[in-house]
C-alpha cells in the first residue's frame, strides 16, 4: 500500500492488523504520536488524515492505501510556539496529539469565534493527566485569535 | 574583571525539553530504535484473583511463525532476590491477584505477540478470594509502621474524655475508592543485552533504583544496568520503583537473545503498576463553643495485598494539621486478594486529608462557625493561618451566605468550599556532577528523572545560580542511571534533594580555583537536618454548581493559595499546582475504580470507564503562592510542590457541594447519583 | 487481534462470506478486536462506496448515507436547522476525532459498554451464551432499567442512535426499509442477537421524514464531556395553542436499545403543555421500569430530563 506522511511517499508492505498509529511508531520510526491507550479514548495518538484529525490507534493502516497522513514531525504551526509560551504541557506525552487535535479543530472551527468553553469541549477528546488543560486552553485561544 | 548575571532563580523560565515535546521529537521508553531484530513482548495476566497456575499450553498454529518465546513459570530463568516479590515474576505457580503476570510472549511483531498472548490456554486451579475492603473485616490488623516510616498509631491526651465532654461533636465516616495514577504514557521498557550487561529505555521515576533492583534480579551490580529514562510520560507515584514490564523485558531479551519491547497496555495499568488503597476513614472530632478543637481521632481502614505489606499513612497529616489537646490517630489494614497498593500522588495526605477537611467543614456547619475562621482559630502554623487569610481574600470568600442551598441561579445550585492542604518538606541525599566544557559553558549532570515536573529546567536555573553562569550557558543531563546517583522522583522531595547537590557541585566547581570538574554528595547533610515538623501548606477553595435537574456538578472556579518555600520556576510551579488540584478535581467528581467482588478485580480498567477529567470539566483555576523561603531547610529555601494540589483540594470541592445544596457526600467520588435522589 | 483477511466492497449488495463483518470508521469494531471481543476471518471495507451523501428527499426529508461521518452530518446545515435534536445528539458522542472517523451505520450498530461485555475474561451471555451476566449482581450503575432481562442488561450507547429514534427515521439496507425502532432487538434469552439484520446485510441510509416540530437533545455524563451517557433524552414537540399536539420522546442509556416513550407520548397528545403533564408522561413510560441494586437513579434522572427538555421546546 501506498501512503504519504508528512508529504513524503510511503510504500508499506504492512500486517492487516496494523494500525496507523503502529505503523508510524513501529515501521515508519515516527514515535511522535503516542500510545496512551490504543482504544480511542485519550486521543494521545492523534494525527491528520487528509486535513482532518483521528485517533491513528483505531484506524487499520491498510484501509489508506492513497491517503496523506500529517503526525507532529510534520507540522510546523504557532500553536506549537504557543505551547511553549504558555506551558501548555509537563510530561509531553500527550502534547503531539493535543497540538495536532488543536491544529485539525482550529481548521474546523473555520474561523468562528471560539469562546473558551467552545475550546473546551472541542478539545475534550484530548486528555492531559498532568492538568496542562488550563494552558493549553490559552496557547489555542491566542492562535485562535490571530 | 566582574560581570553581573540575572539570579535565573525565580524567573519563568521555559521547559529546557519544550521544543522536543512540541515537535515529537523527544523520545520515550518505547521509542528507541535499538537494531533491526527487536522483539515485542506482551504480558498474560491472571484472569483469576488467587489459586494456582498448573499449565500453560501453546496453540502451535497460533502465529507460528513470529513467537519467538512463551515463557512463564514452568520455563522462564531463575531470578535473584527480590524485596518486592510482585517482580518475582514467573518465578511460581501462585496467583495473588487477577491480572497478575502469568506469562510473557516475546514474538517479532507487535500484532503476534497480542495475538499468540491472547490464545494461551492457561490450566488454572481456581481459589475463593476476598477482594472487598470493609471497616468490620475480621482479618483488620495493625501495622508496625505506616509509609514512609511512622508509627501506625499515636495518641496524645484522653481523646475519648474529651470527645465525650465536648460541647460540639462530629462523628463522621468517609470513604474513598480505590483509584489509579494513571499517567498518560503505560509503564514501558526496551530492553536489550550488551554481553552481560543489561541496557533498559525505561520509564520511571528513578533511574538509580531501577538499576540497582533489576540488576538483583539478574545477579548483576547496579552499575552493569544501564537505565535509560530521557522523558517519561508521568508517573505520579507509579513508576517509582521498577514494575513488572522492566523485569519481563530484561528476561525476554535474555532468552531471545534480542532486544525486546514491552509497553504495557492501558487496561493492564489497573493491576499491574500499583493503585492507591481504597480507605474507610471514621473521624471524630470534638470541640468548645467557640470553636477550639478539644478531641481529634482519626482511624483509617485500607488494604495491602497477599504479596507484600503496604500501610499507606491515611491519618498521619491530622497529627499535625490543627492543635488540640488530644489527637489519636491508627491505621489498620485488611490483607486482600488484590494488587498491593502503591504511592500515588500525595500517598495518605490525599485520602486523609479528605475526611479531616471534610470533617472539619461539618463541625464549622454545627458550630454555625465559618469554616475558614474555624480552620485559623486551630492552627499553630502561621504559614497556613496566612493561606487561608489571603486566599480567602483573593477568591472572594467572605461574600457567601454561611447556610446551605441558598444560592439558585436558574437550574444551577451554587456553593463555595475551603479546605486546607499539607504535605511534608522531604529531602533525600543525592550527588552531583559539574564539569566544565572547552567553550566555558558547564555540563551538570545528575540520574535524575523530570517526569514533567520542570525538573531539567529548574536544575538548569539553580545551577546557573550557583555558577553565577547566565542559565543559557549551562546544561543539565539528566535521566541516566550512570550519571551521579539521585533520590526517586517522588514525595515532592526531587528539587530540594536534586538541587543541593547541584548546588553543591556547582560551587565547588566555582571555588575550584580552575579544576575541570566537581562533584558533590549531599548524603552527610542531608543526614544531619532535622526534617521533622517541616511542611508545606495551602488553602484551597472552591466555588461549584449543582444541576438541580441532573445532579451533575461544575467545579465553576477552583483557587490555590501556597506557603510551599521558595518558588523556583513561576511558570512550571504553576503548572504543578493546578496539575494536582485538577487531579483532585477527579478524585472529587470522578475517579473510581469499582470493584466487582464475585470476579475479584476492578471492573474499570481503561479511559472510558476510569474517568479523569477532561477539558471541559476545568473552567477557571488559579494557583498562587506566599514568598516563604525556608532557608534553614535547602540551599534553595524550597519546599515541595508536585504533590500539595491535590491535597485538601478534593474536600474544598466536597465542601462546596454541600454549600450549594445541603448534601453531604461522604462517599467519593461525588458523582450525579449520590446527589439527585436529594436534590 | 485475530488476523483477518481485508477487502474492499466494490457494489452495495455484494454480501459477506461466512465469518465476515463490514468495517466502516473502526472506531468500534477495531476497538472490540483489540480486545478479542470482535474477532472477524473477513474485513470488508465498505468506506470506498458512495453512501456519504447526504440528500433532500421529495417528501421534505432527508437521506442520509450510511458513510457520512459523523462530524459532517451534525454541521450539515439542513441537519442544524431542521434537526437540531440530532445535531445535538452527534456533537455530544465521543470526540470530535472519533466523530471525524464515525460513520451514520457504524454509529447505529455500535455495541454495548457494558464493563464486563468490553472484557473476553469476563463472562457474558453475549459473548458466549449461556456463560451468565455477572452485572446483575456486580457493577451495573450504567445499565437497563428498561427492557433488560436476567440474561442481559446492557444498554445501547449511542447518542445520535436516540435522536433518530425520535425523529422517526427509516433505515435502508440493501434488502429492505426499516424503522428504525424496529432494526434492533431486546435481548430477552438471545441477547447475542442485537439486530433484525441478516448476515451480509448493509445499511445503505437513513432517512428522516420532513421535519415536525421543534427538537432537542440532553445528554447527560459522568464529566463534562467525552463520556457514555448516563442518561439522555431527544424529544421532537409540536405544541398549539399550549396544548401538545405532536410529540416523540426517546430516551438514551436505560435500555438495551434506543427507548422510545411511546406511553409518554400517548400521554401527552391532547394535553396542556405544562410541566405537570410532563412529568406524568415521564411517569407513565417510567412505570415499566425494573432498577436494579444501583441503577434506580435513572428514573429520577430520565423524569427530571423529561420535564427540562420538553419544558424548553414548549
Amino acid at each position: 500500500m501506498d501512503l504519504r506522511v508528512n508529504g513524503e511517499p510511503h510504500s508499506l508492505d504492512l500486517d492487516p492488523r496494523t494500525t496507523l498509529l503502529d505503523a508510524l511508531r513501529e515501521h515508519m520510526g515516527l514515535t511522535g504520536a503516542k500510545k496512551g491507550c490504543d482504544h480511542g479514548q485519550c486521543g494521545a495518538c492523534t494525527v491528520l488524515l487528509d486535513g482532518r484529525r483521528v485517533n491513528s490507534c483505531l484506524i487499520l493502516a491498510v484501509t489508506l492505501d492513497g491517503a496523506s497522513v500529517t503526525t507532529i514531525e510534520g507540522l510546523s504551526h504557532p500553536v506549537q510556539e504557543a505551547f511553549l509560551e504558555h506551558d501548555g504541557f509537563q510530561c509531553g506525552y500527550c502534547t503531539p496529539g493535543q497540538i495536532c487535535s488543536a491544529v485539525g479543530m482550529l481548521a474546523e472551527a473555520d474561523g468562528a469565534s471560539l469562546p473558551d468553553a467552545e475550546i473546551r469541549e472541542r478539545m475534550s477528546g484530548n486528555l492531559c493527566r498532568c492538568g496542562a488543560y488550563p494552558n493549553i486552553v490559552a496557547a489555542i485561544r491566542e492562535v485562535a485569535a490571530r | 574583571m566582574t560581570t553581573t548575571t540575572e539570579r535565573a532563580v525565580g524567573q519563568p523560565h521555559r521547559r529546557v525539553e519544550g521544543p522536543d515535546k512540541v515537535t515529537g521529537a523527544a523520545r520515550y521508553a518505547a521509542e528507541y530504535q535499538v537494531g533491526d531484530d527487536l522483539a515485542y513482548g506482551w504480558v498474560v495476566q491472571s484472569p483469576v484473583a488467587r489459586g494456582t497456575l498448573t499449565a500453560v499450553a501453546v496453540d502451535p498454529l497460533v502465529e507460528a511463525d513470529d513467537v519467538l518465546a512463551v515463557l512463564w513459570h514452568g520455563n522462564a530463568p531463575r531470578l535473584g532476590k527480590a524485596d518486592d516479590p510482585e517482580l518475582a515474576v514467573l518465578q511460581n505457580d501462585r496467583i495473588s491477584y487477577r491480572g497478575q503476570a502469568v506469562a510473557l510472549v516475546v514474538a517479532r511483531t507487535l500484532e503476534a505477540a497480542r495475538e499468540a498472548a491472547a490464545s494461551l490456554q492457561l490450566a488454572i486451579d481456581a481459589e475463593p478470594h476476598d477482594t472487598v475492603l470493609r471497616a468490620d473485616h475480621p482479618d483488620l490488623y495493625t501495622p508496625e509502621k505506616v509509609n514512609p516510616d511512622f508509627p501506625s498509631e499515636s495518641s496524645t491526651g484522653d481523646v475519648d474524655a474529651a470527645f465525650a465532654g465536648a460541647a460540639v461533636r462530629v462523628d463522621v465516616t468517609y470513604r474513598t475508592p480505590a483509584l489509579h495514577n494513571s499517567p498518560m504514557e503505560p509503564h514501558a521498557t526496551t530492553a536489550l543485552w550488551a554481553g552481560d550487561d543489561l541496557v533498559l529505555y525505561d520509564s520511571n521515576q528513578h533511574p538509580p533504583g531501577i538499576a540497582a533492583t533489576v540488576g538483583a534480579l539478574f545477579d548483576l551490580p547496579a552499575a552493569r544496568v544501564h537505565v535509560i529514562t530521557e522523558h517519561v510520560g508521568g508517573g505520579f507515584g507509579s513508576k517509582g520503583t521498577a514494575r513488572p514490564n522492566a523485569v519481563l523485558a530484561a528476561m525476554g531479551a535474555k532468552v531471545t537473545g534480542r532486544p525486546v519491547r514491552l509497553a504495557l497496555p492501558r487496561q493492564a495499568l489497573f493491576s499491574m503498576v500499583g493503585h492507591r488503597t481504597p480507605t474507610i476513614q471514621q473521624i471524630r472530632l470534638g470541640a468548645t463553643a467557640d470553636g477550639k478543637l478539644t478531641a481529634v481521632d482519626h482511624q483509617a481502614v485500607g488494604h495491602t495485598s497477599r504479596l507484600f505489606e503496604f500501610a499507606e499513612q491515611t491519618a498521619v497529616s491530622t497529627r499535625h494539621m490543627y492543635e488540640a489537646p488530644a489527637v489519636r490517630t491508627g491505621h489498620r489494614l485488611a490483607r486482600l486478594d488484590m494488587p498491593t497498593p502503591r504511592w500515588m500522588r500525595a500517598p495518605g495526605e490525599a485520602p486523609g486529608m479528605l475526611a479531616l477537611e471534610c470533617a472539619m467543614d461539618e463541625l464549622a456547619g454545627s458550630l454555625e462557625l465559618d469554616p475558614v475562621e474555624l480552620r485559623v482559630r486551630n492552627t499553630g502554623f502561621d504559614s497556613y493561618r496566612k493561606c487561608l487569610g489571603l486566599g480567602a481574600d483573593r477568591f472572594g470568600w467572605h461574600d457567601r451566605d454561611p447556610r446551605p442551598r441558598r444560592r439558585r441561579e436558574g437550574d444551577w445550585w451554587i456553593g463555595t468550599g475551603v479546605a486546607g492542604a499539607t504535605y511534608p518538606a522531604m529531602i533525600q541525599p543525592s550527588s552531583a556532577r559539574a564539569r566544565r566544557q572547552p567553550d566555558g559553558d558547564v555540563e551538570v549532570s545528575i540520574a535524575a528523572a523530570d517526569l514533567g515536573t520542570g525538573a531539567r529546567t529548574v536544575l538548569t536555573q539553580i545551577a546557573a545560580d550557583a555558577l553565577g553562569l547566565p542559565y543559557d550557558r549551562v546544561r543539565v543531563r539528566i535521566g541516566d542511571s550512570t550519571l551521579p546517583q539521585a533520590s526517586v522522583a517522588g514525595g515532592s522531595s526531587g528539587t530540594a534533594s536534586w538541587g543541593w547537590a547541584v548546588t553543591g557541585a556547582c560551587r565547588a566547581l566555582r571555588e575550584s580555583g580552575g579544576l575541570d570538574e566537581a562533584t558533590f554528595d549531599s548524603t552527610a547533610l542531608v543526614e544531619k537536618l532535622n526534617q521533622e515538623g517541616k511542611h508545606a501548606f495551602g488553602a484551597h477553595f472552591a466555588e461549584v454548581r449543582v444541576d438541580a435537574v441532573t445532579g451533575e456538578v461544575r467545579v465553576s472556579r477552583l483557587y490555590g493559595m501556597y506557603a510551599a518555600g521558595r518558588i523556583l520556576n513561576p511558570r512550571t510551579a504553576r503548572s504543578q499546582f493546578i496539575g494536582g488540584m485538577i487531579m483532585g478535581m477527579g478524585m472529587a467528581l470522578h475517579e473510581e475504580s469499582v470493584l466487582d467482588p464475585a470476579m475479584g478485580t476492578w471492573v474499570t480498567h481503561d479511559f472510558a470507564e476510569y474517568h479523569v477529567p477532561v477539558h471541559a470539566d476545568v473552567e477557571s483555576i488559579e494557583a498562587e503562592w506566599l514568598d516563604d523561603p525556608d532557608e534553614g531547610l535547602n540551599p534553595m529555601g524550597s519546599k515541595g510542590i508536585g504533590e500539595i494540589g491535590i491535597v485538601g483540594s478534593p474536600a474544598a470541592i466536597l465542601n462546596a457541594i454541600h454549600h450549594a445544596t445541603g448534601i453531604r457526600v461522604r462517599d467519593l467520588p461525588a458523582r450525579l447519583d449520590k446527589l439527585l435522589p436529594s436534590l | 487481534m485475530k488476523t483477518f483477511t481485508y477487502r474492499t466492497a466494490t457494489s452495495l449488495d455484494e454480501g459477506l462470506e461466512p465469518g465476515a463483518t463490514f468495517l466502516a470508521g473502526g472506531t468500534n469494531l477495531v476497538d472490540l478486536m483489540k480486545l478479542g471481543v470482535a474477532t472477524p476471518d473477513v474485513l470488508v471495507d465498505v468506506t470506498k462506496l458512495p453512501l456519504d451523501e447526504v440528500s433532500d428527499r421529495p417528501d421534505g426529508g432527508l437521506r442520509i448515507g450510511a458513510g457520512v461521518r459523523n462530524s459532517d452530518l451534525a454541521v450539515h446545515p439542513r441537519v442544524r436547522q431542521d434537526y437540531p435534536v440530532l445535531s445535538q445528539a452527534l456533537l455530544a458522542g465521543a470526540s470530535g476525532q472519533l466523530r471525524n472517523m464515525a460513520t451514520t451505520a457504524g454509529n447505529l450498530l455500535q455495541r454495548t459498554r457494558c464493563r464486563y461485555f468490553m472484557d473476553a475474561t469476563m463472562p457474558c451471555n453475549k459473548h458466549e451464551p449461556g456463560s451468565g451476566c455477572p452485572a446483575q449482581e456486580g457493577d451495573h450503575r450504567n445499565l437497563a432499567i428498561l427492557g433488560g432481562s436476567p440474561s442481559c442488561i446492557a444498554t445501547h450507547p449511542s447518542d445520535m442512535a436516540v435522536a433518530l429514534t425520535a425523529l422517526d427515521a427509516v433505515v435502508q439496507t440493501d434488502r429492505r426499509s426499516l424503522a428504525l425502532g424496529d432494526l434492533y432487538v431486546l435481548p430477552g434469552s438471545t441477547p447475542e442477537q442485537e439486530t433484525v439484520l441478516s448476515h451480509g446485510e448493509l445499511i445503505t441510509s437513513v432517512d428522516l421524514p420532513d421535519p415536525r416540530g421543534k427538537s432537542a437533545y440532553r445528554k447527560v455524563r459522568d464529566r463534562a464531556s467525552y463520556a457514555f451517557a448516563v442518561g439522555s433524552v431527544a424529544a421532537v414537540l409540536r405544541v398549539d395553542d399550549g396544548t401538545v399536539a405532536d410529540v416523540r420522546l426517546a430516551f438514551g442509556a436505560v435500555a438495551p436499545k434506543p427507548w422510545r416513550a411511546y406511553r409518554a407520548e400517548e400521554a401527552l397528545r391532547g394535553r396542556p403543555a405544562t410541566r405537570s403533564s410532563f412529568l406524568e408522561a415521564a411517569d407513565a413510560e417510567l412505570a415499566a421500569a425494573t432498577p436494579l441494586r444501583d441503577n434506580a437513579y435513572k428514573i429520577t434522572l430520565i423524569r427530571n430530563l423529561v420535564a427540562s427538555v420538553l419544558e424548553g421546546l414548549a
